[in-house]
C-alpha cells in the first residue's frame, strides 16, 4: 500500500502523463472526422452514446432512491435544508433591522474618517471626484493590491487555459484539443454582417466612452478600473465581429506582456515615491493642479491611466484565453 | 421616486428567485444580466454613480460574457442545438419514411 502511493507521487514529480489527463485526450478525440457530413454523423453518434450513459447513471440513481434507506436520508436532508434556510433568513432578517436606518446622522460610519475625507479631500488629493482622491490617494496601497490580484488571477488562467505549441510538447490533451476540428469557433457565423456592422459604429465610441472616463476619473465619476473594463467590453466586441486575426494586427501575447508589465511598474514606482515622501514628511514636487482642470490632482490621473490599462488588457485576456486557449 | 425604488427591489427579488429556478442555463445568465441593470439604476438613485458604472460594465457585460463563454465550453449551448438539429432531421426522415411502411 504505502510502496504504491509513494510511487504514485515519484511519477507525478516525474511528470509522467496521468490516468485523467490521457482518458481525457481520448475523449477529446473522439468526434475528430475529416469532413463535415462525416463529423456531424459522428458527434450525434457520441451525443446519443452519452445520452444513454447518462440515461444508465439516471436509472440507477433512481433504483438506489427507491429504497427505503436512502428516502429517509432524503427526508432527512430535505428537512436540514429547509431548517438551516429558514434560520438563516431569520438571523439576516433581525441583523438587518438593527441596522441604522439608510442615510441617518448617527450612523457608526460618519466618524472622523469620513469627515475628514469629505472635508480636506479636494485640497490634499486636489480631485473633484472624492472617490477616485479615496481610492487612489488615501487608500492607493489597496488599489496596487487589487490591480496585483487582477494580474495573478489572469496569469493563473493563462497557466491553466493557454494552449498553444509550445504547451503541446508538456500535454497530449492540449494537442488533442488543438487538433479537434469540433472545437469551439465550429460553429460560429464567419463575417456575420449584422455584427460586423454594428461593431463598426459601436466600437469606437465605447472605445471613446472607456477612455473619457479613464481620463476624467477625478473629475466625474468613474475611474481606472470602470473605464477599462468598458474598454475590454469593446474589444471584446471588435473581436467576435473580426476574429482574432484582425486583431492581432495590433494586440498580441507581447504587447499584453508590456502594456501590463509597464503600468503595473509605473504604478508601484509613482506610489513608492509618494510612500516616500509621505513617510518622511517630505514635500511633494509634484503639482496639485487648479481643481477641475484635466491636468490636476498630481499622481492620481497617472495612476487612472496605468490601472485602466491593465484592467483592460485583463479583461480582454480572460475573454481571449476563455474562448480560444491563447491571446 | 420611492414608488420606482420599491418596484426596483421587487424585481430584484424576482430575478434572484427567478435565476435560482430556472432550468435553462443561458436563460438564467440573461437573467442576471438584468439584475445587473437594475441594480446600476439602484446604485444611481443612492447617489453613487462609480458604483453603477462598474456594475454596469462588470456585472452586466464582462460577467455575463465570460459565463455565456464558460456555457459554450462546456457544450451547454452546442449540445442544445444538436438536439435540436437532430429532431428535425428524425421528423424529416419520418416524413419521407413512413409513408412508404403504412403503405
Amino acid at each position: 500500500m504505502r510502496n504504491k502511493w509513494i510511487a504514485r507521487v515519484k511519477g507525478w514529480l516525474d511528470a509522467e502523463d496521468s490516468g485523467l489527463e490521457r482518458s481525457m485526450a481520448a475523449s477529446q478525440q473522439q468526434p475528430a472526422a475529416m469532413d463535415s457530413d462525416e463529423a456531424d454523423a459522428a458527434l450525434l453518434a457520441w451525443l446519443a452514446e452519452e445520452r444513454e450513459r447518462q440515461h444508465d447513471v439516471a436509472s440507477r440513481l433512481h433504483d438506489w432512491h427507491e429504497r427505503k434507506g436512502s428516502r429517509a436520508i432524503h427526508m432527512l436532508y430535505c428537512l436540514l435544508c429547509v431548517l438551516i434556510c429558514t434560520t438563516l433568513i431569520v438571523l439576516l432578517l433581525y441583523t438587518v433591522s438593527t441596522l441604522p436606518s439608510f442615510g441617518s446622522a448617527d450612523h457608526p460610519i460618519n466618524n472622523e474618517v469620513s469627515a475628514r475625507y469629505i472635508e480636506s479631500g479636494l485640497q490634499e488629493t486636489g480631485a473633484v471626484n472624492i472617490v477616485t482622491g479615496m481610492i487612489l490617494d488615501y487608500r492607493a496601497f489597496d488599489t496596487l493590491g487589487e490591480s496585483s490580484v487582477l494580474f495573478t488571477a489572469a496569469m493563473v488562467v493563462l497557466f491553466l487555459l493557454r494552449m498553444d505549441a509550445k504547451s503541446e510538447g508538456y500535454s497530449p490533451l492540449a494537442r488533442a484539443m488543438r487538433e479537434r476540428l469540433h472545437s469551439d469557433t465550429y460553429y460560429e457565423p464567419h463575417n456575420d454582417v449584422i455584427l460586423q456592422r454594428t461593431a463598426v459604429i459601436l466600437v469606437p465610441i465605447v472605445l471613446l466612452l472607456g477612455i473619457y472616463v479613464v481620463l476624467n476619473g477625478h473629475l466625474s465619476p468613474g475611474g481606472g478600473f470602470s473605464g477599462g473594463a468598458i474598454m475590454g467590453a469593446a474589444l471584446m466586441l471588435y473581436v467576435t465581429a473580426f476574429g482574432f486575426d484582425s486583431i492581432r494586427r495590433f494586440f498580441t501575447y507581447k504587447t499584453y506582456q508590456r502594456v501590463v508589465l509597464c503600468a503595473l511598474l509605473t504604478y508601484a514606482l509613482s506610489k513608492c515615491y509618494s510612500f516616500y515622501t509621505g513617510a518622511n514628511g517630505i514635500h511633494s514636487v509634484i503639482p496639485l493642479g487648479t481643481p477641475g482642470a484635466i491636468l490636476s490632482s498630481g499622481l492620481i490621473l497617472v495612476l487612472n491611466i496605468c490601472v485602466g490599462l491593465i484592467v483592460t488588457c485583463t479583461m480582454y485576456a480572460f475573454y481571449a484565453v476563455f474562448r480560444k486557449g491563447e491571446l | 421616486m420611492t414608488v420606482i425604488i420599491q418596484l426596483m427591489l421587487v424585481f430584484l427579488i424576482v430575478c434572484a428567485i427567478a435565476v435560482c429556478v430556472t432550468r435553462d442555463l443561458l436563460t438564467s445568465v440573461i437573467i442576471y444580466m438584468s439584475y445587473s441593470m437594475i441594480m446600476s439604476i439602484i446604485w444611481i438613485t443612492l447617489e453613487s454613480p462609480d458604483l453603477a458604472i462598474t456594475e454596469a460594465a462588470v456585472g452586466a457585460g464582462i460577467t455575463s460574457l465570460l459565463f455565456f463563454l464558460t456555457l459554450k465550453k462546456i457544450h451547454a449551448i452546442d449540445a442544445r442545438n444538436e438536439v435540436r438539429r437532430e429532431h428535425a432531421r428524425r421528423m424529416s426522415e419520418g416524413e419521407q419514411g413512413g409513408e412508404p411502411d403504412e403503405e
